[in-house]
């Protein structure tokens, strides 16, 4: 990103103009839940307030694993194939005897997760397979695993204990925990993605993998540590689905990678690598499901609401990209000014 | 949510009850040449006239062959039918492939028909993959009754339908004037806004709406949940703020009825809105008893798999032939006549409250 000549006061601008794109997200959310409270108040009603962040976190939370492995210049497809793995195969866990506590499903969840990111880190940095092909296939392997394990199944509301329930829709001083646990963990790795210089070893294999070997980055433990990231937050997310939704089918999840990967792009993380905060891709995770609830609240009518919001999508990253020409026309010239 | 829609393979219930509602739908919609089909279908292997007062066989062999073994509605079904074998002193068992692909089934009747089985009963994987050996099977004097999913309807004797289209619709729409005392907004909740056989209901509910007796009911939106989780989520939370008057919801779909009682049961609506729709009792057990939903509706795959049997008997033991305007007696249900292209429809749906709940696992 910035250049060494190019000195502090450039740093500053791109620092801000990256900060400007999370405002942006901030400020298209603002327009969007003022249109939506104006044509009906009771959007931002407790409830509604609830409702929205409720939404939000299960996305939220994938989003952050996801943008640390986008950050890498890599990418992981299967999460949604784990968040139903995990989903179905700790609800199942539960569903044997009620007796077993909330804190060993999740870290049997997380557990899970972690070993399909192992896998995943695995084949990736050891393998050197492109992580588009290897995570599509164990997208496809892990769901295969799922639907064997499931058999036809379901899990329902009734086989779980009530504790795991009141997880989904409970609150702890008037907040939902769900909210709670996907902001904990973001503002944690986000400060460990900038604060700490194993952190930053992220940003330095995304931006050029070669340059960052050659700078002493051990690439292949830190993509590693990416997937295992991105499959344990999976296993927390599955979890966490299991709590919110009480019934699970095999297929819980099926297609939620793509929305991952909209929301962390939305959210400014380039899909090139090395550029963007997790803080971004939560922000886009929130925005991409509140448009679909404020569509639904506009009643604009279903068979439009997907066509919006895919245009919204296009939007946002044709208006991301116009941001990142001008940054870079802007630095071409300074770095000219300064050569000369 | 944007672009997800769910790929329900297999999932057995799920995509079981799909199928029942597609089927169901093609019952109710089709309008083919009935005069010109109907008489085909059976003159090819039956005898000529059916005696409705010739005594049923005894030691009838019939094999229940279900999409899927694992496919826990199904093994309701065919038990019911089973015992119900049991009461006409019959012998019935149930064999199937472990997948639900459409050629899975191909051997399993090849082998019945060689074991000298009197009747088949089968939930067809593929209306048409079934239907070559299904005609070898006939030729050879097995009777062929479908059940759950129907298979090509030149390819069997009879067909029980579980339910119609016209009755599914028009039951929910009573069963919801009932618990909200026919006055009041009401919506609906759908799957996908491209599902035929959600559609065909919902156009026989605003059809019932349109009655004089439930003038006091308004339909104010038709949702779209999609079959996904999150989505059926957020579209329960926008009809409960888009419309704060909302006294009821019909869900005609198990993962939005789910789903929908799901949000309910955590929410502040809880108690303020009557949610109904259909859905498997398994499911809905939790919110039955935590008071968010009091009654849904299914059909009763016990009667189904009885109702079965006992037209397979009766085809076996020549009481009918499967012509239309026939009579078959079936046991503890009473009476059912054959409609055209050899259907029987098993009935209403049935309701599922807290009373009775716990009576069924599927």
């Amino acid at each position: 990103m910035s250049t060494v000549t190019a000195g502090r006061s450039t740093r500053n601008l791109v620092d801000l103009v990256f900060r400007a794109r999370e405002l942006s997200i901030v400020a298209a959310l603002a327009v969007l839940v003022i249109v939506t409270v104006g044509v009906n108040g009771n959007f931002l009603s407790e409830q509604g307030v609830k409702d929205i962040f409720l939404n939000a976190s299960i996305l939220v939370l994938l989003a952050v694993g996801q943008s640390v492995v986008v950050i890498t210049r890599n990418i992981d497809l299967s999460v949604g194939s784990v968040v139903g793995l995990v989903a179905f195969t700790v609800g199942d866990f539960l569903a044997a005897d009620h007796g077993r506590g909330i804190v060993f499903a999740v870290v049997l969840g997380v557990a899970i997760g972690a070993l399909c990111g192992l896998v995943n880190g695995l084949l990736v940095s050891f393998g050197r397979v492109p992580a588009l092909v290897v995570t599509l296939g164990t997208l496809y392997v892990i769901q295969g695993v799922d639907h064997y394990i499931a058999h036809g199944r379901q899990i329902n509301a009734v086989d779980l204990p009530p504790a795991l329930l009141s997880l989904g829709n409970g609150t702890l001083f008037g907040i939902p925990y769900l909210p709670m646990i996907a902001v904990l963990v973001m503002l944690a790795v986000g400060y460990y993605l900038r604060s700490y210089a194993s952190g930053r070893d992220f940003y330095a294999i995304g931006s050029s993998p070669e340059a960052a070997a050659l700078a002493g980055v051990s690439v292949r433990r830190r993509v590693m540590a990416a997937y295992l990231f991105s499959g344990a937050l999976a296993g927390l997310a599955g979890v966490l689905w299991l709590s919110r939704f009480g019934t699970v089918v095999a297929d819980a999840a099926n297609g939620w990678e793509l929305q991952v990967v909209s929301a962390v792009v939305v959210g400014g993380v380039a899909i090139t690598g090395g550029v963007g905060t997790v803080y971004g891709a939560a922000l886009g995770a929130l925005l991409l499901t509140t448009i679909t609830s404020a569509l639904v609240v506009l009643k604009v009518s279903p068979f439009w609401q997907q066509a919006i919001t895919g245009a919204l999508l296009l939007l946002a990253i044709s208006v991301d990209r116009l941001l990142a020409l001008r940054v870079a026309r802007v630095l071409r010239r300074r770095n000219s000014r300064h050569g000369s | 949510m944007f672009t997800v829609s769910r790929r329900s393979a297999s999932t057995a219930v799920m995509a079981g009850l799909l199928s029942l509602g597609l089927v169901a739908c093609g019952g109710g919609t089709t309008k083919d040449s009935a005069s010109s089909a109907a008489p085909a279908a059976p003159a090819s292997s039956a005898p000529a006239k059916a005696d409705p007062n010739a005594p049923i066989k005894e030691g009838l062999k019939l094999a229940f062959l279900p999409k899927q073994i694992n496919n826990p509605y199904e093994t309701i079904v065919d038990k019911a039918g089973i015992e119900a074998a049991a009461e006409f002193k019959g012998q019935a068992k149930e064999v199937g492939p472990s997948d639900a692909s459409a050629s899975s089934q191909v051997s399993y009747i090849n082998t019945l028909t060689q074991q000298g089985h009197d009747a088949i009963l089968i939930a067809a994987n593929d209306a048409n993959a079934v239907c070559g050996p299904l005609q070898q099977a006939r030729a050879k004097g097995v009777k062929i009754i479908s059940y759950d999913s129907d298979a090509s309807k030149d390819c069997r004797d009879i067909f029980i339908n579980q339910a119609n289209s016209e009755e599914i619709g028009r039951s929910q729409v009573k069963l919801l004037s009932e618990m909200i005392g026919g006055k009041g907004e009401v919506a609906i909740l759908s799957a996908t806004a491209n599902a035929t056989n959600q559609n065909t209901w919902i156009e026989f509910m605003k059809d019932e709406l349109g009655k004089p007796e439930y003038a006091g009911l308004k339909l104010v939106k038709v949702a779209y949940g999609d079959d996904d989780d999150q989505k059926s989520f957020q579209e329960t939370q926008g009809l409960l703020q888009a419309y704060p008057d909302l006294k009821g919801i019909i869900s005609p779909t198990t993962v939005g009825i789910s789903a929908a009682a799901r949000y309910i049961s955590g929410s502040k609506y809880k108690g303020e809105v009557v949610l109904t729709g259909l859905g498997t009792p398994n499911q809905m057990r939790q919110f039955v008893k935590d008071g968010t939903v009091a009654k849904f509706a299914l059909w009763n795959p016990k009667d189904l798999g009885y109702l079965a049997s006992y037209a397979a008997a009766a085809l076996a033991s020549g009481q009918i032939t499967g012509a239309e305007g026939e009579v078959l007696k079936a046991g503890r249900l009473g009476e059912r006549t054959i409609g055209k292209d050899g259907e029987i429809i098993l009935g209403p749906p049935f309701v599922f409250d807290k009373a009775n709940i716990d009576q069924f696992d599927f």
